[in-house]
């Protein structure tokens, strides 16, 4: 009983220290305040700020993404690019501010961001297929998971609904939600869907085999085509080819290019300014955690503005 | 030599000290494998709280039960843990040694293995993490089948480890009320003071026990790495 109460103020003096230093956490719930979501936008960011801990990696962003956008972000290391990309489906948690997607905040606890990411592909540098399971699995993971979980869901409701149904009036009955689908059902579509996407990249004969087997080049276009088997609204691309060897980023930058062309949205974090300049409908560059200058591609590589991106240029090409 | 066979031949057939050794040996073994298991999925429930345990304040509190845990059951001796159970905590009860021994070494490796499954989880690039939450999975789902396959895999060596310390450890569970191997030859050996081919018999039969786990180990590891390479 002795020891309790000697430790006691020891401890209330640390959560007071503790609370002193980590100022920013208070900052988080004076946020700036939600403004209105612009309908037109697929995605808005509104006051985007990251701080890891004293160093501020994204500062204050604003922007609108619309659908059918293809943007390239470019810019020095360290300026936030990746960060920035992050911040888009919540993979880091923004010091500050808020991004909508569709017109839900996605920083709002209450929106179920796992909903939400089902239709925000993202592709890494890492490509990050699951080793555990072969091609096939990999891709049809996700959509059979989240397809079996939507039947227990709705049976479950449908099961609420005849109990309920016993109690009410004969004319008062409610209607139960038909079930498209069974299990099985699922997970052929599933696979059928795998299948159709593997062959389109050519790696049809690929579905048996674990990635680890596999080129880098396979094992991206593979994770690409893992995030298309959830049908997204928009693709996060973070440096799809910087982890490739030379010859095997053409093969990747293809498959990115088709899907631009067929009207995808997307977004993507690249070092190839050949291709940013060749896909994309708009080019921002990023340094120091702030949209610096942005405009179409002929204006940032044909007419640079700003000294940084003027110095940038002159580096990279 | 010969007095030594004779008196050793005599205790362990004639008067029947063979079937307390085969006793042990089957206790032994229960109580090193299903202590095991029960360590395994104790270290496994700690470990998946411990590396949740920062994202949410709830399962914080388990986690720090989690540490109070792994800090006792490691902080003391396996022996002071089975007299305490013995003697205190299942003093009145009327329970059989044997289940009280697996129950005690369950808990003495779950302190431990809960240390291995946490480096094992840690050891799963977060990439995996990462593009498993970005398809819409949940944290629950993505640990359950992306995380924990894999950390499994880089696990079973030191799991296999830790089967082997166990089964050595024991040795010590003749102290509460149960037959094992140790116990079943000290019973031999100071039926007439006879020590020495009781104890290194003793001591060749834990050997041939851990060699073939040892073997067992290396199989499984090799099948489940195998896996990968197809």
């Amino acid at each position: 009983m002795k020891e309790d109460k000697s430790s006691l103020p020891i401890e209330t003096k640390e959560t007071v220290s503790d609370a002193g230093s980590v100022k920013p956490k208070f900052a988080k719930t004076e946020k700036t305040p939600v403004e209105p979501f612009d309908p037109e936008a697929l995605i808005e960011v509104q006051h985007l700020t990251k701080s890891f801990g004293e160093l501020t990696v994204l500062d204050d962003i604003s922007e609108k993404i619309r659908q059918g956008e293809k943007i390239a972000v470019i810019g020095p290391s360290g300026s936030g690019k990746s960060t920035f990309l992050r911040c888009l489906n919540m993979l880091e948690d923004p010091t500050d501010g808020y991004v909508f997607f569709e017109g839900n905040n996605l920083c709002d606890l209450r929106v179920d961001i796992n909903i939400q990411r089902r239709r925000m592909g993202m592709v890494f540098q890492q490509f990050n297929l699951f080793n555990n399971m072969n091609v096939l699995k990999n891709i049809t993971l996700a959509p059979v998971h989240i397809g079996l979980h939507e039947l227990r869901k709705t049976r479950r409701k449908n099961f609420f609904i005849k109990l309920g149904n016993l109690f009410r009036g004969k004319e008062k009955k409610e209607p139960l939600i038909p079930v498209t689908a069974d299990a099985k059902q699922i997970r052929k579509d599933a696979e059928e869907n795998a299948m159709r996407l593997l062959e389109r990249i050519g790696l049809a004969d690929k579905a048996g085999v674990y990635p680890s087997t596999l080129s880098g080049g396979q094992r991206q276009r593979i994770a690409i085509v893992r995030a298309l088997a959830m049908n997204p609204k928009v693709m996060l691309f973070d440096e799809p080819t910087s982890a490739l060897d030379p010859e095997m980023v053409g093969e990747v930058l293809e498959l990115i290019k088709e899907l631009a062309d067929e009207g995808m949205t997307m977004v993507i974090v690249t070092h190839e300014m050949g291709f940013a300049r060749e896909v994309a409908t708009r080019v921002m560059f990023m340094d120091g955690g702030k949209i610096v200058e942005q405009g179409p591609p002929s204006e940032i590589f044909g007419a640079p503005k700003n000294e940084r991106l003027k110095e940038f240029l002159s580096k990279v090409l | 030599m010969q007095v030594m066979w004779d008196a050793f031949y005599d205790q362990f057939i004639t008067k029947g000290g063979y079937k307390n050794v085969l006793e042990g040996l089957r206790n032994t073994l229960i109580i090193a494998i299903l202590g095991l298991v029960i360590g395994i999925i104790i270290g496994t429930l700690v470990a998946c709280v411990q590396v949740a345990g920062k994202r949410n304040k709830v399962v914080r509190v388990f986690a720090a039960v989690g540490d109070v845990y792994t800090a006792v059951f490691r902080g003391t001796p396996i022996i002071v843990q089975l007299l305490i159970f013995h003697f205190i905590i299942f003093a009145g009860a009327d329970i059989d040694g044997l289940i009280e021994a697996v129950l005690v070494f369950g808990l003495n490796s779950g302190a431990y293995v809960s240390e291995i499954m946490r480096g094992g989880i840690l050891s799963v690039d977060i990439g995996q993490t990462e593009a498993g939450r970005t398809l819409g999975l949940s944290y629950a789902t993505t640990m359950l089948r992306i995380v924990f396959p894999q950390a499994i895999k880089n696990v079973v060596p030191t799991l296999g480890n830790e089967l082997i310390a166990l089964t050595k450890d024991t040795s010590v569970a003749g102290y509460v009320a149960t037959m094992d191997l140790t116990r079943a030859f000290r019973l031999i050996a100071t039926a007439n003071y006879e020590f020495i081919i009781p104890y290194l018999m003793l001591a060749l039969v834990y050997f041939v026990i851990i060699l073939i786990m040892t073997i067992v180990v290396r199989f499984v590891e090799r099948r489940m790495r195998k896996s990968e390479r197809r």
